[in-house]
């Protein structure tokens, strides 16, 4: 193992595990209180984000293994191009504050809604779309945090640690800070990671250009190699102009469609702070997706003849950098896959308790009960996952294949045309998500339409969504007038 | 407050919601027009005849660096200049 690496790694831990504590504090007092206030604190942290927090979690949650490890891996091979895609999800912080805007957090506090699922319940008085909306957050989210697990593994073994080991470490400090403190601790944890992120992006893009002799050298050895890896296009035209017009809905605009996106969207304190997140935010996720691809797509230059695209990173970092740096860096993926999953995890104990057990199997549950439950499940769907990343079972690597995409297509217009139609309602709402999942798992596994007159998979699932919204809600019953006051009046 | 057609008395904070969610929308769509529209002019050509900014082939430093600036500095503006603090409880 390696000790001047591994030192800046366990600091960042003692920080994270000092956030999780500081949040033990709402939390305890939460639970002293009444039950209401227990799953406001736990899960949307009594609602009361300020902008630094907000942006930083918002962004933090978004970027995960895949902007640090998966993406830099493929712009090692393709070049500038998978660069120029990536910055595609610069919009992602603005774009989801400024659409679901004021009136979702102003709705939220109308209904008192803790999730999204809350709010989906209100909306259409529907309990298909209820169970429909908590099991597409189970599944899904189940499936990709196993995968981010998996990614959190390989980032320790660089330091020398064994899988099993690595794996163990990263799930008892992610388990004890999200049990013991909730969204806050999710949220605080997220800002301490956005910020190691940071730095550790501007590290190694200084350590990288500099290794490479400046980037106009870089760019010129790149293009010596193979002069498709400068071109918007990739090798052999492999981002093709159709693909990239439509994967900026996947990640683009399609993000808001996210759940553990969305329900940030609702635990702000005031308008003040989401202005802020907006100001904030926005810089930030430009500049982690630019750094972290540009360090990939140099990568190539500088250190060349690396095979495995998930190694790009680790290697770069350890080539580039002095050791206590790389340390710290390697901080950086950790700190990704960790403010992911934290988020997803949290979100799917509040399904499980809020949206699912509350709602169906045991509605009169006393408030001791309900915070004890949340606890106790937040460790069970915790090691459920921890011993599922030892030996990922096929099915849950099949679901990620499509974990982001089915989310997408689950949530986008139920939550969108919910806030800004009125005349959207349950059966519109329960055919738009049957119709995405269901045409996109058709597309993607059945018929193996991949790219759709060349676009990604999830633009055509997503418009007939919303074509069997619109028509579906237009031949069925208005919702009703208690519905149309509680939303607009 | 205006009355819609149905009598329902819409919450006027939900005027400026839906206007700032609207300027969103089209701040989304002029970077998406920035980043695709730099790159695919500028980009398209043979790489062998690219000019270079700073070291950058130029369609992706306008597209990808400048763009990045750009709607940094954009969104603050947006901000400030249209969205108003209203109260949301």
């Amino acid at each position: 193992m390696n000790w001047t690496m591994m030192s800046a790694l366990v600091v960042y831990l003692v920080g994270v595990y000092l956030l999780g504590y500081y949040s033990w504090a709402f939390v305890a007092r939460a639970r002293a209180g009444t039950g209401a206030g227990f799953m406001r604190e736990y899960f949307i942290s009594g609602r009361d984000l300020g902008g630094f927090v907000l942006a930083m979690t918002l962004v933090a949650t978004y970027v995960s293994a895949g902007s640090f490890i998966g993406g830099p891996g493929t712009a090692y091979t393709q070049g500038l191009g998978w660069v120029f895609l990536a910055m595609a999800q610069m919009p992602t912080g603005y774009l989801t504050l400024a659409l679901l805007g004021k009136r979702f957090a102003i709705l939220a506090r109308k209904i008192n809604a803790v999730t999204i699922v809350d709010y989906l319940k209100a909306r259409y008085e529907s309990d298909l779309v209820v169970i429909l909306a908590s099991i597409s957050i189970v599944a899904f989210l189940m499936a990709s945090m196993t995968a981010q697990w998996v990614g959190a593994a390989r980032v320790l073994q660089a330091v020398g640690m064994s899988y099993e080991l690595g794996l163990a470490i990263f799930a008892i400090t992610l388990l004890i800070y999200v049990t013991v403190g909730g969204f806050r601790a999710v949220a605080l944890t997220d800002a301490l990671q956005g910020m190691v992120m940071l730095v550790g992006t501007i590290a190694i893009i200084i350590g990288a250009v500099s290794a490479g002799g400046g980037v106009e050298n870089i760019v010129r050895t790149m293009y010596k190699t193979n002069p498709d890896l400068i071109t918007p296009f990739g090798v052999k035209n492999f981002i093709s102009v159709p693909w990239v017009s439509s994967f900026w809905v996947l990640v683009g605009i399609g993000l808001v469609g996210l759940p553990q996106i969305a329900v940030r969207a609702m635990a702000y304190r005031d308008s003040k702070a989401m202005h802020r997140a907006i100001i904030i935010g926005t810089p930030v996720a430009g500049f982690l997706m630019l750094g972290m691809h540009l360090v990939g797509a140099f990568g190539a230059a500088v250190v060349p003849g690396i095979k495995a695209g998930d190694l790009v990173v680790p290697t770069v970092t350890t080539k580039v950098l002095p050791e206590w740096l790389a340390g710290m860096f390697l901080a950086g993926p950790l700190a990704a896959i960790m403010s992911t999953v934290d988020s997803m995890l949290i979100l799917v104990a509040s399904s499980i308790v809020k949206d699912i057990w509350l709602n169906y199997v045991n509605p009169k549950m006393s408030d001791r009960g309900i915070a004890n439950m949340s606890t106790i499940v937040t460790i069970i769907v915790g090691v459920v996952v921890y011993v599922t990343a030892l030996k990922p079972p096929p099915l849950l690597v099949w679901l990620n294949l499509f974990a982001i995409a089915g989310l997408e297509a689950t949530f986008f217009w139920p939550i969108l045309l919910g806030l800004y139609w009125r005349r959207a309602n349950a059966p519109g709402a329960i055919a738009s998500m049957l119709a995405g999942v269901g045409s996109y798992l058709y597309f993607d596994q059945v018929i193996l339409w991949k790219k759709p007159l060349g676009m990604h998979t999830v633009v055509l699932p997503l418009i007939l969504a919303l074509v069997a919204f619109v028509v579906v809600s237009c031949v069925t019953r208005k919702p009703s007038r208690e519905i149309e006051e509680k939303f607009w009046a | 407050m205006e009355d819609d057609r149905k009598g329902l008395r819409v919450d006027p904070r939900y005027v400026q919601a839906t206007k700032e969610a609207v300027i969103g929308l089209i701040l989304f769509v002029l970077n998406f027009l920035w980043w695709y529209g730099f790159a695919y002019t500028l980009g398209s050509g043979s790489p062998d005849k690219y000019t270079y900014v700073l070291g950058f082939p130029a369609w992706f430093f306008w597209s990808c660096i400048v763009g990045f600036v750009v709607f940094s500095i954009a969104a603050t503006w947006v901000v400030a200049r249209f969205f108003k603090d209203i109260p949301l409880d």
